[in-house]
């Protein structure tokens, strides 16, 4: 599987589940809704930004905070179609895991990929090519079980199988 | 074969093998789901969506509106009402409803829900706290509780174990609070995710089970997955006064194999105030030269919000107001801790001292209601994050500490050591 989009940088550790969806908008839980307000704490130009099949790029412990998915829903709602970081928080990968939406762990990728960049994501072959650099960085490949929840269209259509 | 840790052992009991190793794949057995209200809907919605008009078992699901109850507006007035109908349909008895309310880490073991060597999850990051009564606990996701509730167990990578080892005797005016915020400190916001944080030494046994609970609640903020710690005598008393239900106490192997060893000597600990906008930002108070005038003291949550917390932010408040131009909001963490500090006159000090004491609510914690932070307001909190935007405005500041040095800041209207008034 290959996907093209474009580049959202921020030269940040720790972004947080809080700058991702804050808190005051979790009376909600529809992903329309929360993709109104994904990013405001942190960015409030990334929604006018933001085209459909985008990624996110930041550094380390990306969603670290909350267990909340909303800040999955918030993203993949404003049309992120994955994260790229150097590590995530725990709950945020597991999180997107469960939700086949793609979080992939690339070493200093912020500091290898500016902001506008276009990039394709080979998600099988672990390969990230920079087609505005003409670039080529290789990343951890998904877990297997991850790709076989992805398959199998997330956690509950997975145990639902089974 | 090398021996294995206390949670390698919990976690291999429940997917029924023998010996378990980190970065395998399990698939555990879970016996309590704790479901509150922000992210119980959307669970509920995958399960309709799904077809599955069930749940594996109504007695090992606990559910506790907590964050934004009492219904801070429509919108959570609907999503509890929503979870108390599809409670009431599949038979869930234990629905901590308003007159039984609380903050749903603090319930849990107060209700006797917990008992050393289980496994729990919840929808919420802080589920770590139940460690401290030596079980497994992490927090999830929606879809994870969608999953778990249909077929009563999750999958889970086996964590690798860090041991944190604290010996020594704290000093006057020293918490658990100001224990785990050094070693935040010291480890960085990231500097044990993934992983099971295990925590031990004579200083952890000397502290009461309920200040073992500050810590573990905070091992997230570490980015760990679990925070725990081996149950003594302390823990099954305070188990047994709970509840009857069977447990057997597990600890770690002597052999067993840690990922790291951190040693720390908490005779050197002082109070620790963790600035914006990390917990891992923490400063000893002596090293603040500078006065930081505080808006706002909050008193309360699932790590600091619980009796022994009232009990010393009381003792300090005695006889003294609230700084004048700064505001205190206390809020017990349960029904039953409200009724204690009130049976104890804790709550009368409180408003003598021109403090408020709210209903029980996870309310401004998390920012969701009752004390808010205006734009450039500050706060020192007894709470688990100081994240940009956390208790209000993104422009608004939030300083983590102990419930001591809370109260002392309140008295002062700025960030002040608690010290001078335990003498």
């Amino acid at each position: 599987m290959k996907i093209k989009g474009f580049a959202h940088v921020y030269q940040r550790d720790d972004i947080n589940t809080d700058e991702i969806i804050p808190a005051r908008y979790l009376n909600m839980d529809k992903e329309k809704d929360l993709a109104l307000h994904a990013m405001e704490d942190l960015d409030k130009e990334f929604l006018k930004r933001v085209k459909r099949g985008d990624f996110v790029i930041a550094k380390d412990n990306f969603g670290c905070g909350s267990s909340r998915e909303h800040a999955i829903w918030a993203l993949r709602g404003s049309g992120i179609r994955a994260v790229i970081a150097n590590s995530f928080a725990r709950i945020f990968y597991r999180n997107a895991i469960n939700n086949g939406f793609l979080a992939i762990e690339c070493k200093d990728i912020a500091d290898k990929v500016s902001k506008g960049d276009e990039l394709e994501i080979d998600v099988s072959n672990g390969m990230i090519k920079n087609l505005s650099k003409n670039e080529e960085y290789s990343f951890t490949p998904l877990p297997e079980f991850a790709i076989e929840l992805m398959d199998a269209g997330g956690l509950i259509n997975y145990i639902k199988k089974k | 074969m090398s021996g294995m840790t206390i949670t390698e052992k919990i976690l291999a009991r429940h997917c029924g093998k023998e010996k378990i190793v980190p970065g395998e794949l399990i698939n555990a057995k879970i016996d309590i789901i704790m479901c509150h209200d922000i992210t119980t809907t959307p669970a509920i919605d995958m399960l309709e969506k799904a077809g599955i008009d069930r749940v594996f078992d109504p007695s090992k699901i606990v559910v506790i509106p907590d964050h934004f109850v009492p219904n801070k507006d429509i919108q959570s007035a609907e999503m509890v009402n929503r979870i108390r109908k599809w409670a009431k349909k599949h038979g869930i008895n234990n629905f901590y409803d308003i007159g039984r309310h609380g903050v749903c880490h603090a319930i849990l073991p107060e209700q006797g829900h917990i008992v050393p060597g289980m496994t729990i999850i919840a929808g919420d990051s802080h589920t770590c706290t139940h460690g401290a009564l030596g079980a497994f606990a992490t927090g999830v996701g929606s879809t994870d509780i969608a999953a778990a509730l249909a077929a009563g167990e999750l999958w889970f990578k086996v964590p690798e174990t860090i041991k944190f080892q604290v010996d020594g005797k704290l000093a006057s005016g020293v918490y658990s609070k100001d224990i785990i915020l050094a070693i935040i400190r010291d480890t960085g916001v990231d500097g044990a995710l993934y992983k099971a944080m295990e925590f031990t030494g004579s200083t952890i046994s000397d502290l009461s089970v309920e200040a073992r609970m500050t810590i573990t609640n905070m091992a997230i903020e570490a980015g760990g997955k679990s925070g725990i710690i081996e149950p003594d005598k302390k823990t099954e008393e305070y188990v047994k006064a709970r509840t009857d239900k069977e447990y057997s106490v597990v600890r770690s192997d002597k052999d067993a194999g840690y990922l790291d060893i951190k040693k720390y000597d908490a005779s050197k600990f002082e109070p620790i105030v963790a600035f914006p906008n990390l917990p891992s930002n923490g400063k000893n108070i002596n090293e603040i030269k500078e006065d930081i005038r505080i808006d706002q003291a909050y008193l309360g949550s699932c790590t600091n919000g619980r009796i022994e917390d009232l009990r010393i932010a009381a003792l300090i408040m005695k006889g003294n107001k609230v700084k004048k131009g700064t505001r205190m909001i206390v809020v017990p963490a349960t029904t039953d801790i409200w009724k204690q500090a009130n049976k104890e006159g804790l709550l009368d000090i409180f408003m003598e001292a021109e403090a408020t004491v709210s209903t029980p609510t996870c309310g401004a914690c998390l920012g969701g209601h009752m004390g808010i932070l205006a734009k450039g307001e500050r706060c020192i909190s007894s709470t688990n994050r100081n994240f940009v935007g956390r208790m209000g405005h993104p422009e608004s500041e939030v300083y983590l500490a102990s419930p001591a040095t809370v109260a002392a800041s309140a008295i002062e209207g700025k960030i002040a050591d608690p010290r001078g008034y335990l003498k």
